[in-house]
This record gives C-alpha cells, sequence and structure tokens, in this order.
C-alpha cells in the first residue's frame, strides 16, 4: 500500500471548510491525550479550557480584548501570505506602533483634546509600517531574504522599545521604575466593558480587507502573484510593488494593534513588553484560511487559548505551556488538513 | 476511525462526569500572581517557597493558587480572574503589576491585593519588599576579604533602583574592607536567561574579576565561577549545588513568614493597608550558610549579619559619596528606592 | 594574552552551537527543501538532551537523545512537507512554535536541576572539535561524492533528477533528517556544554540565526564557519565592551547582533553572481512527480 497524492482539477471549498474544522477536533483530542497524561479528566479539562469561559460575560470580553490585536495583525499577514510574502516581523512592528502612539503622552501629557486619540492611532500605523518597510526594501533592493530581516527586526525592535523606555520616554516620577506616565482621559480608546475601540477597528479593518481581496483588482493581483509568479508578470503586475504594499499594510495594521493595546488595555508603555501577539498571528493568518474573515473566528479560537489557559491554570493547576503546545498542534494540524483542500488522498497497493 | 473517536468521546465524557467534584468553598483562599515559572530556581521560586510555607502553617484552613508567567503589561486579566475566582487575598509579585493591580482593586473593593516592590497603595493595597541590599553588604565584604585581583565582576538585570541599590551596598561593604575595591558591571537586559548571564560571567572573569555577583535569577553565573574555580555568590536562593566550591554564600529571599502573617491578618480581619519593609530583622532577608571562605572571613561576615540584624550596623547608615562627589548624610528609605546614583569608586556610568 | 584567550574560548563555545544547526541546514537547502523549524528541532534537542542526561547522568547519552530529538522533529517536518505537500514556509514556523511549547512542557520538572555536564579542556570539548569535522565532512560529501551530486542535484533541478531515476523524495527526507540531526546536537550543545541547565526557550533565537548564517555563506560548509565565529565573535564582544564602561547602552551593544545579520544578509544578497552560482534553484518548492 501507498499514499498517493491526485491533485484536485478546482480547490475543494467543501475541503476548505472542513480542513480548519478537522483540524480543531483533531487538536483537541491531541489535548484530551494531554490531560489524561498530567491526571486531569480529559473532558474536564477541555471544558474548563474551551467551554468554561464562553458561559461567563466578564470571560468572553476578555475574549474580545484577546481577539483584537490577532484580528488586525491576522488579516495584514493573510495579505502577505496569500501574495508568498513572509512578513514574520509583525511582533516587532507590533512593539513599534505601541512606541509610536505612546509617545504621544510621554512629549505632550497634558494633550486632552478627541484628536489626541486619533493622532496616537495614527502615529502607530505609520511606525508600524515603516518598521515593516525596512524589510520590504531590503528584499526589492538587495533580494534579502524577507523572512529572515523581518524576524531579526523583532529583535531589535524590543531592545529599541527598552532603550527609551528605560530612558528618555520614562517617567519623571516613577522611582525610576521602566515605564512611561499614565495615559489619560483621551489619550485611551473608549470601553464598553472591557473591551476597547479597537475591537471595532479590528473589524472594519477585517472586513475591508475582505472585501478588497474578494472585489477589487488589487486583491487579484495578490492573489495571482502568490499563486502563479510568471502570470502575473505577464499580467502586468509588479512583485516588487506587492511587497512594498503587503509589508506596509500588514505593518501598519500591526502597528495599529500594539497602539490600541497600549491605548486600551495596559494605559501606559512598559518594559519588557514581549506580548508575542504578532507571532500568534501566524497561526491566525493560516487558521482563518489566508481570508480575514476566517480571520476573525480564528482570532477568537486563539484567544480562547489564552483565556482558558488561564483558567485551566487556576482551576486545574495545569501549567501555562499548554496553551502554546494546543497552538503549536493546532497549526500543525491545520496545515496537515490542508493537503486536502488541493490534493484527494488515495491508497493504492503496491504493483 | 470516527467511530472509534466518538466511542472514545464517550467514554472519555463518562470518565469526566463521575470524577466532577465539588469543591471545597469554605476555605480561605489566597491567591499569587508570578513574574516567571516556580522553577527558575531564583525570584519566582522564592514567592512559591513562601507559598508552600503558608499551607504547611495554615494547613486546611486555606486554599493556595497561582498562576505563572503572567506578562506585565497584561496582567490585568490574570489578576482580575483571581479576584472572580474567590481569592480574598493576592499578592502580585512583581514591580510591572503595579498598576493594574490598582486597577483590579478598584473594581474589587472587599479582596486585599499585595504587590509586590511598587509604591502606590490603596485601602485595599498595600505594597511589600525585602532590604535586600542589606545581603548585598555582607558580600560586598566578603568580595573584598576573598578577591586577589581587588576586582569583583556584577551582572545586572535592568538599572531600576533595587539593583543600583544593590550594587552600591555591595560596594560600601567592599570598601569598608579594601577602599580601592573595583567593580566592573554588565547589564544582561534579562532577569532570566542562563546563556546570557554564563556569557556575562565568562567575559567579566576575562576581564580580570574573580569574584562574581549577580542581580540576575539563573544559577549560570554560578556554575561559571565552579567551572573556573572561581568564586561567587547565589541569587534569591541557595545556590550552593551548582557551585559547592564556588559558593561563598546566596542572600535569600525568604517570603514566608510575611506570608504567614498577612494571610492570617486577612483571615481574622486585622488586614489593613501599609507599606512594608522588611529585612534581616524580620527574617525576609536570610543569608545561606558561609561557605568556601577561611574561618576569620566567616567570622566577619557573621559578625556583620548579627549586627545588620540586630541594628547596629545600616549600609547605608553613615555619610555616602556619590560618584559625582556629593556628600549625602542621610540616606532615607525613599532615596534606596529611587536610587539612581552609584556611590563613589564606582567607575562605571549608571543607564539612564 | 590570558585574558585573550579566555575571551576566544568564550566565543568559541558561543558560535559552536550556531555552526552546527547551520550547517545541517546547509544541506537541507542544498536538496531544495527550506525547514524554518530549526529553533523549534533546537529547543526539543536541548530538553530532550537535557532530560537523558538529568535522567541517567551521563552527558553522552544525552547528546545522543538530542540528535534523536532534532530528527524526530524534522521527519515530522518532512512528513508534513514532503508527503502531504504542505507549504514549507507555514511548517516550518509550525515546528518551531510547537517545539516551544512542547519543550517547556517537558522540561518543566528540569527547570533548575544540576547535571553532569561534557567535560572540556580548557574550555575546548568533544563537540567543539565534532563542529569542525561536520563541516570539513559536509563539504567533502556535498562536493566530492556521488551523495553529495545528488542532493545537489535534486535541489537545483528535481524534475530532471527525478526523470534521471533518483529518488528526490528519499533523499529529501535523508537530508531534512540530517538537519534535524544537526539541529537536536546544536541544541543539546546549548544544555549539556554551553550552559548546562534547562530553561525554556533556551535558544533565544540562535536557530534562526543559523538560518541566516546558510544565506550568508551561500551555502557553502566553509564559510559557514567564518559566519558563526563572526556571529559568535559580536555578541561576547557586546559584554566585553561594557566592561569597558564606554557609557554605550546596553541595548546597542545586545542589538548589534541582529542588525550584523541583516547588514550580511544584504550585502550577500545583493551579490548576484554569488546567489546565482550557488543558490538551490529549488529551495523551498514541493517535488510532485508528473505522471
Amino acid at each position: 500500500m501507498r499514499l498517493i497524492l491526485e491533485k484536485r482539477a478546482e480547490r475543494s471549498w467543501k475541503m476548505a471548510l472542513a480542513s480548519p474544522l478537522i483540524a480543531i477536533a483533531l487538536t483537541l483530542i491531541f489535548g484530551g491525550i494531554v490531560f489524561a497524561l498530567r491526571g486531569v479528566e480529559p473532558l474536564h479539562g477541555l471544558y474548563v479550557f474551551f467551554i468554561e469561559p464562553l458561559t461567563d460575560e466578564w470571560a468572553r470580553e476578555k475574549l474580545i480584548v484577546k481577539a483584537t490585536p490577532l484580528v488586525l495583525i491576522g488579516a495584514g499577514l493573510a495579505l502577505c501570505y496569500t501574495a508568498n510574502i513572509w512578513n514574520i516581523g509583525a511582533e516587532g512592528q507590533f512593539v513599534i506602533g505601541a512606541l509610536a502612539a505612546g509617545a504621544v503622552p510621554v512629549l505632550f501629557s497634558g494633550w486632552q483634546t478627541p484628536d489626541v486619540m486619533l493622532v496616537m492611532l495614527i502615529l502607530g500605523a505609520i511606525g508600524g509600517a515603516l518598521w515593516a518597510l525596512i524589510p520590504a526594501a531590503l528584499r526589492v533592493r538587495y533580494k534579502a531574504n524577507e523572512i529572515l530581516t523581518s524576524l531579526m527586526l523583532v529583535y531589535v525592535a524590543r531592545l529599541l522599545f527598552d532603550w527609551l523606555v528605560r530612558g528618555v520616554m520614562r517617567d519623571p516620577l516613577g522611582m525610576n521604575f521602566p515605564k512611561t506616565v499614565r495615559f489619560v482621559g483621551w489619550q485611551r480608546l473608549p470601553t464598553w466593558g472591557d473591551i476597547h475601540l479597537g475591537a471595532l477597528i479590528a473589524l472594519i479593518a477585517a472586513l475591508g480587507l475582505a472585501f478588497m481581496m474578494a472585489r477589487m483588482l488589487k486583491g487579484f493581483e495578490l492573489r495571482t502573484l502568490g499563486a502563479a509568479p510568471r502570470a502575473g508578470r505577464f499580467a502586468g503586475f509588479s512583485a516588487d510593488k506587492a511587497v512594498y504594499f503587503c509589508f506596509a499594510v500588514s505593518g501598519a495594521l500591526a502597528g495599529l494593534a500594539g497602539a490600541c493595546d497600549v491605548m486600551g488595555v495596559s494605559k501606559q508603555l512598559q518594559t519588557p513588553y514581549e506580548p508575542n501577539y504578532g507571532f500568534v498571528a501566524i497561526i491566525v493568518a493560516f487558521l482563518g484560511r489566508l481570508n480575514p474573515v476566517g480571520v476573525i473566528l480564528a482570532a477568537l479560537l486563539l484567544a480562547l487559548t489564552f483565556i482558558g489557559g488561564e483558567a485551566a491554570q487556576v482551576s486545574l493547576g495545569i501549567p501555562d505551556k499548554i496553551a502554546k503546545v494546543f497552538q503549536g498542534i493546532l497549526l500543525f494540524f491545520i496545515l496537515a488538513c490542508d493537503t486536502l483542500i488541493l490534493y484527494r488522498i488515495r491508497f493504492e497497493s503496491k504493483k | 476511525m470516527k467511530k472509534l473517536m466518538l466511542s472514545a468521546a464517550v467514554v472519555a465524557m463518562a470518565l469526566g462526569a463521575a470524577s466532577a467534584s465539588a469543591n471545597a468553598a469554605d476555605k480561605f483562599k489566597a491567591c499569587w500572581i508570578y513574574l516567571g515559572a516556580i522553577g527558575d530556581f531564583g525570584w519566582t521560586y522564592q514567592h512559591n517557597e513562601g507559598v508552600k510555607q503558608v499551607q504547611a502553617e495554615l494547613g486546611d484552613k486555606v486554599e493556595t493558587v497561582f498562576v505563572e508567567n503572567v506578562a506585565e503589561a497584561d496582567s490585568a486579566t490574570a489578576i482580575e480572574r483571581l479576584a472572580r475566582d474567590g481569592c480574598k487575598i493576592i499578592f502580585t509579585t512583581s514591580f510591572g503589576y503595579m498598576e493594574p493591580t490598582l486597577e483590579v482593586a478598584a473594581k474589587y473593593p472587599d479582596v486585599k491585593f499585595e504587590h509586590a516592590t511598587g509604591y502606590k497603595t490603596a485601602d485595599n493595597v498595600t505594597t511589600y519588599n525585602a532590604k535586600f541590599h542589606q545581603g548585598r553588604y555582607v558580600q560586598g565584604q566578603i568580595a573584598a576579604k576573598m578577591s586577589k585581583t581587588g576586582v569583583a565582576g556584577y551582572i545586572g538585570s535592568f538599572p531600576i533602583p533595587e539593583v543600583v541599590a544593590g550594587i552600591n551596598a555591595f560596594m560600601l561593604g567592599a570598601q569598608s574592607v579594601n577602599p580601592d575595591f573595583k567593580v566592573k558591571i554588565v547589564w544582561a537586559n534579562t532577569w532570566f536567561d542562563p546563556g546570557k548571564e554564563g556569557d556575562a560571567a565568562k567575559v567579566l572573569f576575562s576581564q580580570g574579576a574573580d569574584i562574581i555577583v549577580q542581580h540576575t535569577d539563573s544559577a549560570a553565573p554560578i556554575t561559571v565561577a565552579e567551572e573556573q574555580k572561581k568564586l561567587g555568590f547565589g541569587q534569591a536562593s541557595d545556590q550552593i549545588k551548582f557551585g559547592p566550591h564556588a559558593q561563598m554564600t546566596a542572600t535569600m529571599d525568604n517570603w514566608g513568614p510575611y506570608y504567614v502573617r498577612r494571610v492570617k491578618a486577612a483571615m481574622d480581619g486585622t488586614w489593613k493597608s501599609q507599606q512594608s519593609w522588611d529585612g534581616m530583622a524580620e527574617g525576609t532577608v536570610k543569608m545561606a550558610p558561609i561557605t568556601n571562605v577561611p574561618d576569620d572571613v566567616k567570622a566577619m561576615a557573621e559578625k556583620t549579619i548579627a549586627d545588620i540584624t540586630s541594628g547596629a550596623l545600616d549600609p547605608f547608615g553613615g555619610k555616602v559619596t556619590k560618584q559625582d562627589g556629593t556628600v549625602v548624610d542621610k540616606v532615607d528609605d525613599g532615596m534606596i528606592l529611587g536610587m539612581n546614583w552609584y556611590v563613589k569608586g564606582i567607575d562605571d556610568k549608571l543607564p539612564q | 594574552m590570558e585574558q585573550f584567550l579566555a575571551i576566544f574560548a568564550t566565543i568559541v563555545t558561543a558560535s559552536t552551537p550556531l555552526l552546527i544547526a547551520a550547517l545541517g541546514e546547509l544541506v537541507v537547502e542544498r536538496s531544495g527543501v527550506l525547514n524554518l523549524g530549526v529553533e523549534g528541532m533546537m529547543v526539543m534537542g536541548a530538553v530532550a538532551g537535557f532530560g537523558v542526561a538529568f535522567a541517567t547522568g551521563n552527558p553522552y547519552l544525552g547528546v545522543v537523545a538530542s540528535i534523536i530529538a532534532g530528527m524526530l522533529m524534522s521527519l515530522l517536518f518532512g512528513l508534513l512537507t514532503l508527503t502531504l505537500l504542505s507549504n514549507q514556509v507555514a511548517t516550518g514556523l509550525a515546528i518551531t512554535l510547537l517545539g516551544l511549547g512542547l519543550s517547556a512542557l517537558i522540561g518543566e520538572s528540569l527547570v533548575g536541576q544540576p547535571i553532569a555536564r561534557i567535560p572540556n579542556f580548557h574550555g575546548i570539548d568533544i563537540l567543539i572539535v565534532a563542529s569542525f569535522a561536520l563541516a570539513g565532512l559536509t563539504s567533502w560529501v556535498l562536493f566530492k561524492t556521488r551523495l553529495g551530486l545528488v542532493i545537489r542535484a535534486v535541489g537545483d533541478n528535481h524534475h530532471s533528477a527525478h526523470a534521471m531515476g533518483f529518488k528526490v523524495i528519499a533523499v529529501r527526507y535523508l537530508c531534512v533528517a540530517f538537519g534535524g540531526a544537526c539541529a537536536g546536537l546544536a541544541g543539546g550543545y546549548l544544555s549539556l556544554a554551553y550552559t548546562p541547565q534547562w530553561v525554556e526557550n533556551m535558544t533565544a533565537g540562535r536557530g534562526w540565526i543559523a538560518l541566516a548564517l546558510v544565506v550568508f555563506a551561500t551555502w557553502l560548509p566553509g564559510r559557514v564557519i567564518i559566519g558563526a565565529y563572526l556571529f559568535g565573535a559580536i555578541s561576547i564582544l557586546a559584554y566585553t565592551v561594557q566592561t569597558f564602561a564606554w557609557g554605550i547602552p546596553s541595548q546597542w551593544l545586545s542589538s548589534l547582533p541582529y542588525l550584523v545579520t541583516v547588514a550580511a544578509l544584504v550585502v550577500i544578497s545583493g551579490n548576484r553572481q554569488l546567489m546565482r552560482a550557488n543558490t538551490p534553484t529549488c529551495l523551498g518548492q514541493s517535488f510532485v512527480p508528473d505522471r
């Protein structure tokens, strides 16, 4: 017997929907086994991890707060990956966005009109976009691999953040501790309960990108360049411009996510600041089928692993590492299941 | 295959239902938020040792819960979860939890909060810290006695007041033995990264230091000292098993007595908001047994410890000369808690 | 002089894991496969090696375990990318994310435990010697043997290699497994010799740097040695400069290795001739045999 993969004539839409569900199911089974190995009843463990948070208003709000940056970053990354452009450094763009937004309250702590909020959000987006354009330019100008350069810049961004927040941006009345002044009034995002305005921004951004990918020429261009670069070139699409475009958009969204995070959640900059949303969003992009709407659902699921992971720690005494394992294994199963979209699997006995 | 999965799920469900047990709700719930993992053998480990002491001494009456690896910027969710989960007292054990703790505390006025190493309090928020610099003073004296090159290597984590005060106390201790003693400082920019800390230790030894002091949490520096047949001090916990021939002593954070006291106070209703800053006298700062030194050095160190414990000696007690030459007549607690200058004799420049 | 030697010994230990991991990845890429999971395989090697050394008291058994762990992770990668034809970039990322999470979980009880480290003589241990032997070996196999010819043929044009009767997938599995073994060994070096401890995320991005080194070396083993030692030297120098008390912010010095990596990538990648001569043409492409 051997396994034969036959290329499907067309992408299987049924499988495109089924494959993430199969992947989630496999992850749950895997999770049950891990729980069992640790002496927790598998179903009880899975219930605490994945269901219980949904039954509680407070946890649902927290879920949306956690999902917000993941949607913003994940939607941008989905765009990149569709075009076969590999921005792995969203985490760095996120941190720079937070830094750029945070510079406003540090410099003008008294600025208290509604426009300060807008300025901070825009600065965050610009900061993230500029940081993302570095690897884009290096790829276009020097053919430097954007996977590696964008990733290296994550470490640089973190150190830059650390240096500034410990140094010139430090709160002068903060007993020398590494943090900025608290953001107040209009320097924060308006909230409904715990949910902040960023959630709405993320929703609009994801839907906007979905529209662009599905209905606009730009979307067609990026999909063509991703799937068949030669055909794209014949059609007159510029691969270089696509690199700049994708990095700028995904960087701006990551930067916006960073701005929203510090304006809506932590309300100040403090170091170390390594929330890892930029890396988790990679899983979100794939789980969401590289589709901005799918990304919204995927982000909620990944947010659930964070919230559930915390719940499991408190009520089951399960270490927080479990959440990371779930995230990793989930991406793994998705990729394996994705084969089902493009190929038909057949078993054939050896001739 | 699908059938197999299904039946497995059914079996699992039956098992799960059978074992769902009611939680004893009448216990007093005390909870902790940790920055690192309980196995770091440093800061978080020592807090968890304190928690174990609470559980051991108060036994059935309390239930202790912790959440580890909580990122500071995003800690409000974890703190609030504990508050909602019935925790009556919550200890948040890192400086960066200050604002989130205050934020959650304002929402849950009936829950008591205790924030380590911060400076902002509220009606239901206490701050607590320990005078770790007392231990540094003892280390400085030992280092000055034991060093042949007259140079110690100091691995700092981040230039926050607590670490700077530690460096200063170390130097004051060293200068009380050898006024010309020198220290070389490397900032590792991490609390816990054995690779970086080990590299820093190796570099410092290669630069002429023969004693290593660290204000980072892993046992890597003392391991390097052991291997290179140099000397050093353990950090936060007794790290003698990593450096049986290298560790001369270690400053140990001993939170147990404080935690027991505060949990008891919360249980019997005598808990009040305060700013607590304990040291050797209260048993919160303890020194590991003094080893790998001659008897006279050991005797000197033990006398210093006794003097600090009794209050006869205060590392920052006398006149202190700053690096820039200005003299401070009395270094008060506030100055130590916000320390951002080096004492005279340190050649390095404090990162600003 | 003594001071110089001490610093040099530190540089050697810092460079060795990079060298070993990069050599493995070089062979993988020569066969046309891009495995971005080096970090994940490395960290699994670190935890497995440490765990076995802790349980048995024998660091050499730990070395064996780290090699096996890295290899198992790489075979998982092979299964997905070579058999199930998944995207190599995404799968490599999955290996990294999974490795980091799984190793943290497995290693939970190992944190803070002491082990017997791999013995060394004035800072030089057996794996340092082995790393140079490995560089010589990969260079010899790749450019002087038939196996190397086949590997390069598969990497440069898998369709014609297939037409010539070479088993493309089998060759790639072999190379991927070798790369995994090297990454695992590099991780084992970290936890068994470099800092004989286990800590979550202890690879700290070294796997990614190893990947960059392969490009830096334009897929030539000899140049990997230069790249690895250059990188090791810069990261150690960052600490040495701090002890001079020049007042340079430590964050600037800490970011130097990453910035140098980016700069090196730019310089090397910008050189068309160098790249065209050595880049495996099929790098990152899945192979589906025509029927």
